[in-house]
């Protein structure tokens, strides 16, 4: 690197004032999470009143297990059949792949609203009851794509002649795909699934049409919850699930690094 | 059966494809093509469908209240991702030219708060707009409030008004501005620049010949993933505009939950939807389907 390229003392500034403006809200975030008064700005005292509040909400507790319940079933179907979809859009040429890549754009180009009332015309009509399995149905449908377009980037970044070399060295094509293919885009079925996952902890739209009574998952709850008055309660909800987040992503990176 | 299939590879293929065709034409194409028969129906007395053929919702959607809200969510939308280009490309151009070995760690710290929540985005936001929030607290402390200026100032952001609503909308999309940009400033060969400057391009005009136009794709890809979501999005003016600002999401929402007139909140969702594929179409035939665009 030379001097035309690294980066001026403006932009550093810039930089600096940018990631102040990313990190200060969530920074007051967790900080009022330990405040003792419920409204005021003013630290007051420091208290972990809320967080024993938040593990005594049985609402809460019952839309975390929702949300995992929701989050983990939605993540394996869709990488399982989005990572077949990859390998068979990457391998083969057929009549109607043009469709099919289109059609797997769709979800990512439609606004979630339409996706989410589509779908609730759509349960009603086929006279499906509203709960934890069409909000299941519904996370794998808008997850499936971002599986596809993950493991497909994989898969063009392999080097084909390690499979023909295994295949030529007389391994059958289903030995070659689980000793060879599979361990060879792992990363990008891992990485598919991570990003299925977070979609589903994320969503609160389609979730919101999908969703019925006694199913309701977290940012249902959330969402609920800052409609109503103002309680430091989110504050710690929110503080945990950075939390779990900022762990979770540390591992993720840490395998990553391992790997390599 | 086995042999046929491995004498023809196509068939291969479908195979591995049609799970998600399966689902992907009953989870999504046939409830979009319900929409688009609700969508010439009538309501009920009741709240429900009747299937007539009538272009009456889409006509309605002209009348001057809900043409109003129309051009407000286009508008709201435009200027988030304008808005968020703004922001992103300097941060997005500063990590891309840092040292290799900080990038990945900027980018981490860019994607930290994605990975959160949405709504925790949102909620981070009301604490500091809020009439007796941060922001209040810091500008009375510094003594703005007592200013005219200052007291024009936050009542421009101040929660429960469009203002809030655009701090809101931005903080929400920018990484899906920032992670493609990077992506495509990241590719781009410093000797590019070197050259420039060696036939004697001074620093800004190398950049708008040479980093702006080698960058587009990466800004474009960028427009269209903040353009769509911030064109449906009802949940940032439902908790940050108040009662009000409209947006067409939150009609489309409003017309299935409390009015329940499904067949006039389908014609908004297909006018919506037409209005986001023809911006979408337009930016991709223009620049072609980018990369960028997988996160």
């Amino acid at each position: 690197m030379n001097e035309h390229t690294r980066p001026g003392r403006g932009l550093t500034l810039y930089a600096i004032a940018a990631y102040l403006y990313i990190y200060l809200p969530i920074f007051f975030l967790v900080l009022f999470s330990f405040n003792t008064s419920r409204f005021s700005v003013k630290m007051e005292g420091l208290t972990l009143r809320w967080y024993s509040d938040l593990f005594k909400d049985k609402a809460i507790w019952e839309a975390t297990q929702n949300t995992l319940i929701v989050a983990t079933t939605s993540t394996i179907i869709s990488t399982l059949i989005g990572t077949a979809a990859a390998i068979g859009l990457h391998r083969y040429t057929f009549r109607g792949k043009g469709f099919s890549e289109a059609t797997l754009y769709i979800p990512v180009i439609i606004p979630e609203v339409v996706m989410g009332i589509a779908l609730l015309a759509f349960f009603g009509q086929a006279g499906l009851t509203l709960g934890l399995p069409t909000i299941i149905i519904a996370h794998i449908a808008f997850s499936i794509p971002f599986v596809v377009l993950t493991v497909r980037a994989r898969l063009q970044g392999m080097d084909r002649a390690v499979e023909e070399a295994a295949m030529d060295l007389g391994a059958n094509e289903v030995a070659t795909f689980w000793r060879i293919t599979l361990p060879l885009i792992m990363p990008g079925v891992l990485s598919g699934a991570l990003l299925a996952f977070t979609l589903s902890l994320d969503d609160y739209i389609i979730t919101l049409f999908t969703a019925g009574p006694g199913s309701t998952t977290l940012p249902l709850r959330v969402f609920s919850m800052l409609r109503q008055a103002v309680t430091p309660k989110v504050n710690a909800l929110s503080s945990l699930w950075l939390l779990v987040i900022l762990v979770a992503l540390s591992l993720a990176q840490r395998l990553q690094a391992r790997r390599k | 059966m086995l042999k046929t299939i491995r004498e023809r590879p196509g068939l291969q293929g479908i195979l591995l494809i049609s799970p998600t065709m399966f689902w992907l034409t009953v989870f999504l194409l046939i409830p979009l093509a319900l929409i688009v028969v609700i969508s010439f129906g009538a309501r009920g007395s009741y709240g429900n469908v009747v299937y007539t053929f009538k272009l009456s919702n889409y006509a309605r959607l002209f009348d001057a209240e809900y043409a109003g809200i129309l051009w407000d969510s286009i508008w709201i939308a435009l200027l988030t991702t304008l808005a968020c280009i703004l922001a992103a490309y300097p941060l997005a151009y500063f990590i891309a030219r840092s040292h290799p070995t900080r990038r990945s760690f900027f980018m981490f710290l860019i994607l930290i708060p994605f990975w959160t929540n949405f709504l925790i985005r949102i909620y981070a936001w009301m604490i500091i707009l809020r009439g007796e929030g941060v922001l209040n607290a810091v500008m009375t402390a510094v003594g703005l409030m007592n200013t005219s200026v200052g007291q024009w100032l936050f009542e421009q952001v101040q929660l429960y008004t469009p203002g809030a609503v655009l701090v809101g909308m931005v903080y929400e999309f920018l990484p899906f501005m920032i992670l493609p940009l990077y992506t495509s400033l990241e590719k781009l060969d410093p000797s590019l620049l070197e050259a420039a400057a060696d036939l004697g391009a001074r620093p800004w005009r190398a950049f708008l010949r040479v980093t702006l136009p080698l960058s587009l794709p990466g800004i474009i890809a960028g427009s269209i993933l903040v353009f769509i979501p911030a064109m449906g999005m009802f949940v940032v003016p439902d908790l940050m505009g108040g009662a009000k600002t409209v947006l067409v999401g939150n009609l489309i929402r409003n017309q299935f939950f409390t009015a329940r007139d499904w067949p006039f909140g389908s014609a908004a969702s297909m006018v919506l939807m037409a209005l986001t594929l023809v911006v979408t179409l337009i930016y991709t035939r223009t620049f072609g389907f980018g990369e960028e665009l997988v996160p």
